[in-house]
């Protein structure tokens, strides 16, 4: 089979009409894309033929899209060519530990506040580090496969689980979806693959970190998770970026199904590179996430921290077509000097007795823009669906907005749908209480946005919050006082 | 340990204070009394450093040190504590948390390590007891949906908890019920000592049972305009604020 790939790769090579490689072992794609740039990933990672026409089929439809235009944020339009496509890092072993991991990386993490160190002391969670496009260490491997749970990377679930991946990739965020899942599918570079047993409630948290390395580099990572029968597992995702003036594009899919009583636990702490204090760089994070609660009494649940980012585009949804189905999301997002954010959920209530809760937490600070976007969508057979939304909006200082965007759309009348919505202010009053006990000013903000993001805090594992508490702080340093 | 001279301050271009004079020593406790607008919290903001208000004259010395150069955090930090006549409300953050954040943040300014979780429980469960504050009180979100009464009672827990060297109470007394009144009264005189000094802002002598003034002092239109020992309380409650107008009004409203 792997000669079969290598000619596959020599084909893709020779293909390529500009020249720009010559060496294999070249670990970047030139800047562009086109379907030798498609075909020269799906070399470079040994893929079957089957994979390349998926990706190419997605390609081809890209093509056909236009960017979507409808969000509330404002960025120079983005030129597909100059960016490249696939770089991974220089070191081509696979390492065997998470001590051989680069000082410079591993100094990221701890920035984010997760330790890789800690990870490894903390025996309940197993780590997949992806850096660039390619994914680098996949911990406690052995002992989830006891278990029966594959945890790898998505170009080794290729290569090691391909009927599972045939079945599933794509399933509920289709290629053909929108924009940046069409380009996501054509291009996708690795990511994590998650497969959770009939039965087995995973006895630790799986979690992958992204880091973005490389300059000029868009990074489209593809994560899949598929909880079968009565299983459970807790998903944390964190993401960081250096700082860099040109903007990157970030394109990830994250693909959850949950069959008949299952449960899928999914958070992130989004920390990719915001872009300077006058909005130069930054990441364009325009993310797909969504979730089927394909059984009967599954859930899925969403929690996202999201403090990076120059722009964010994301939406994670739950369809929830089993009966007595559950979907939540829970969502804190800040954004801080140039920073726009327009981020939600849509939850799609299909099967009967089905509840989904949204709970939204935007702090904005600098002259940022902040907007929730949220769809609850009751179909006609989706007797006694309820939904619950909250959308909070904290202000910092006067030059920041905060905009909520809430569409209901029902077409059962049983349903039962609530939106709250508040906007509030950090009042000076608030900040010289605070001030008079002894705190000082960025003590005291961190302290009044974390009450403000309690609710929503409190749904990340515990190994999480502390840190994820401490960014919130990070991210809106400097800017009250 | 407070050396208030000519304190002039003023808001919004309003002339509040007009040339306070007020000398504290340790160990003792010094009421405030006045009618409603006469600058009671104003003198109380100035002092903590709320930023509002702006000292147009005069100076402050707080144990050797020049407050008013000192930021709130500081001032704070050095010993002064103000339980405000309104305590405010922050959702999500509880009174425990709130109250180890300040400890902690206190003691890093002193150069001491962070109380660990034990030591902090211990010196809850004391204090707690001292103003007879309930736990669940406590882990609820810091005063969001408190009574009137038991915010005040949480501006005590906090002193209490904090330990410094100078308190201004502002109307403490006010919506506290007659038990409530006397607990918070023997907390506060529990945690007086010959080194920490009080001021009680308050409207009525009722409180001054409780918690004994060594000096009386009458604000009135941004001065203070009498000073006595606890018996001008009783003088003042008596014959109400009309008497302390004849004797100085005439010469206070003179448009010179
Ligand atoms: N922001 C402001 N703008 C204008 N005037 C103000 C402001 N804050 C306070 N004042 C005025 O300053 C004066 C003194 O107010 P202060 O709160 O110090 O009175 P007080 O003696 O504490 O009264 P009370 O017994 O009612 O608590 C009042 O006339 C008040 O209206
Ligand atoms: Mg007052």
């Amino acid at each position: 089979m792997s000669e079969m790939l290598n000619t596959l790769e020599q084909t893709a090579l020779s293909e390529y009409k500009y020249g720009w490689v010559t060496d294999i072992e070249a670990d970047e794609a030139p800047p562009g894309l086109n379907e030798d740039i498609v075909r020269f990933i799906s070399a470079k990672k040994n893929e079957p033929e089957w994979m390349l026409e998926w990706r190419l089929k997605a390609y081809r439809h890209w093509l056909k899209m236009t960017e979507p235009e409808w969000a509330n944020v404002k960025y120079p339009k983005i030129d597909y060519q100059s960016i490249k496509y696939y770089s991974a890092p220089k070191q081509k072993v696979t390492l065997n530990s998470l001590d051989e991991i680069d000082p410079e990386l591993r100094a990221t993490f701890e920035k984010l506040g997760i330790s890789l160190d800690e990870q490894k002391r903390l025996s309940n969670v197993a780590v997949d580090a992806v850096i660039d496009s390619v994914s680098i260490a996949t911990t406690f491997k052995k002992e989830l496969a006891e278990l029966g749970i594959i945890f790898c990377s998505m170009s080794e679930a290729v290569q090691e689980h391909p009927e599972l991946i045939k079945k599933w990739l794509g399933s509920v965020v289709p290629m053909t979806d929108n924009y940046f899942s069409a380009l996501n599918s054509a291009v996708f570079s690795d990511g994590s693959f998650c497969y959770i047993p009939k039965g087995v409630k995973s006895p630790m948290e799986l979690s992958t970190y992204f880091r973005i390395n490389a300059e000029n580099t868009g990074q489209f990572e593809r994560t899949l998770i598929v909880a079968e029968e009565g299983s459970y597992v807790s998903y944390l995702e964190g993401c960081t970026a250096p700082m860099r003036d040109e903007n990157q594009l970030h394109a990830a899919v994250v693909e959850i199904v949950a069959l008949d009583n299952a449960e899928v636990k999914y958070s992130t702490v989004q920390n990719w590179y915001p872009g300077d204090k006058d909005g130069k760089g930054g990441i364009y994070n325009f993310v797909t996430k969504r979730g089927i609660c394909a059984g009967v009494n599954s859930k899925i649940s969403w929690t996202q921290v999201e403090t990076g980012s120059a722009v964010t585009w994301k939406y994670p949804s739950v369809i929830l077509k089993g009966d007595n189905s559950q979907g939540e999301f829970y969502s804190v997002a800040v954004t801080n000097n140039h920073q726009q954010a327009d981020t939600g959920t849509k939850m799609m209530h299909i099967g009967k007795n089905t509840r989904s809760r949204i709970v939204s937490k935007g702090i904005s600070a600098g002259f940022s823009q902040n907007s929730y976007r949220g769809l609850v969508q009751v179909g006609k057979n989706a007797t006694n669906a309820r939904n619950f939304s909250q959308c909070d909006s904290l202000l910092l200082g006067d030059k920041c907005g905060a905009h909520t965007f809430p569409y209901i759309e029902v077409k059962n009348s049983t349903a039962q749908v609530e939106h709250e919505a508040t906007t509030s202010k950090i009042g000076e009053d608030q900040i010289f209480y605070c001030n008079q006990r002894g705190l000082d000013t960025e003590t005291a903000v961190a302290l009044i946005i974390n009450g403000f993001a309690k609710e929503v805090m409190n749904q990340l594992p515990m190994e999480f919050a502390v840190e994820a508490q401490k960014l919130l702080a990070i991210s809106l340093e400097g800017s009250v006082g | 340990m407070l050396s208030i001279k000519n304190l002039q301050a003023r808001i919004e271009e309003k002339e509040i204070l007009k040339g306070i004079n007020l000398d504290i020593k340790p160990g003792e406790v010094h009421a405030i009394m006045g009618p409603n607008g006469s600058g009671k919290s104003t003198l109380a903001s100035v002092l903590a450093g709320r930023s509002d208000y702006e000292v147009t004259g005069g100076s402050v010395e707080f144990l050797g040190k020049d407050l008013l150069e000192l930021s709130p955090e500081d001032r704070a930090r050095e010993g002064v504590f103000l339980a405000f006549q309104y305590p405010i409300e922050i959702p999500g953050v509880s009174t425990t948390n709130f109250v180890k954040t300040a400890v902690n943040e206190i003691r890093k300014y002193r150069g001491e390590e962070p109380m660990d979780a034990v030591q902090f429980l211990k010196k809850m469960k004391e204090k707690m007891k001292l103003v007879e504050i309930d736990q669940s009180l406590l882990s609820r979100s810091l005063n969001e949906g408190f009574s009137g009464g038991e915010k005040k009672r949480n501006e005590i827990f906090q002193m209490a908890m904090l330990e410094p060297k100078f308190a201004i109470l502002d109307e403490t007394d006010s919506g506290l019920d007659i038990d409530a009144l006397r607990i918070v009264a023997e907390g506060v005189n529990k945690l007086k000592s010959k080194d920490n000094a009080t001021l009680v802002i308050t409207h009525y002598q009722r409180l001054l049972d409780y918690i004994v003034p060594d000096y009386v002092h009458i604000l009135y239109k941004g001065r203070i305009v009498k000073t006595g020992g606890k018996e001008l309380a009783l003088e003042l409650e008596e014959k109400g604020y009309d008497f302390i107008k004849e004797e100085v009004g005439e010469e206070i409203e003179s448009p010179l």
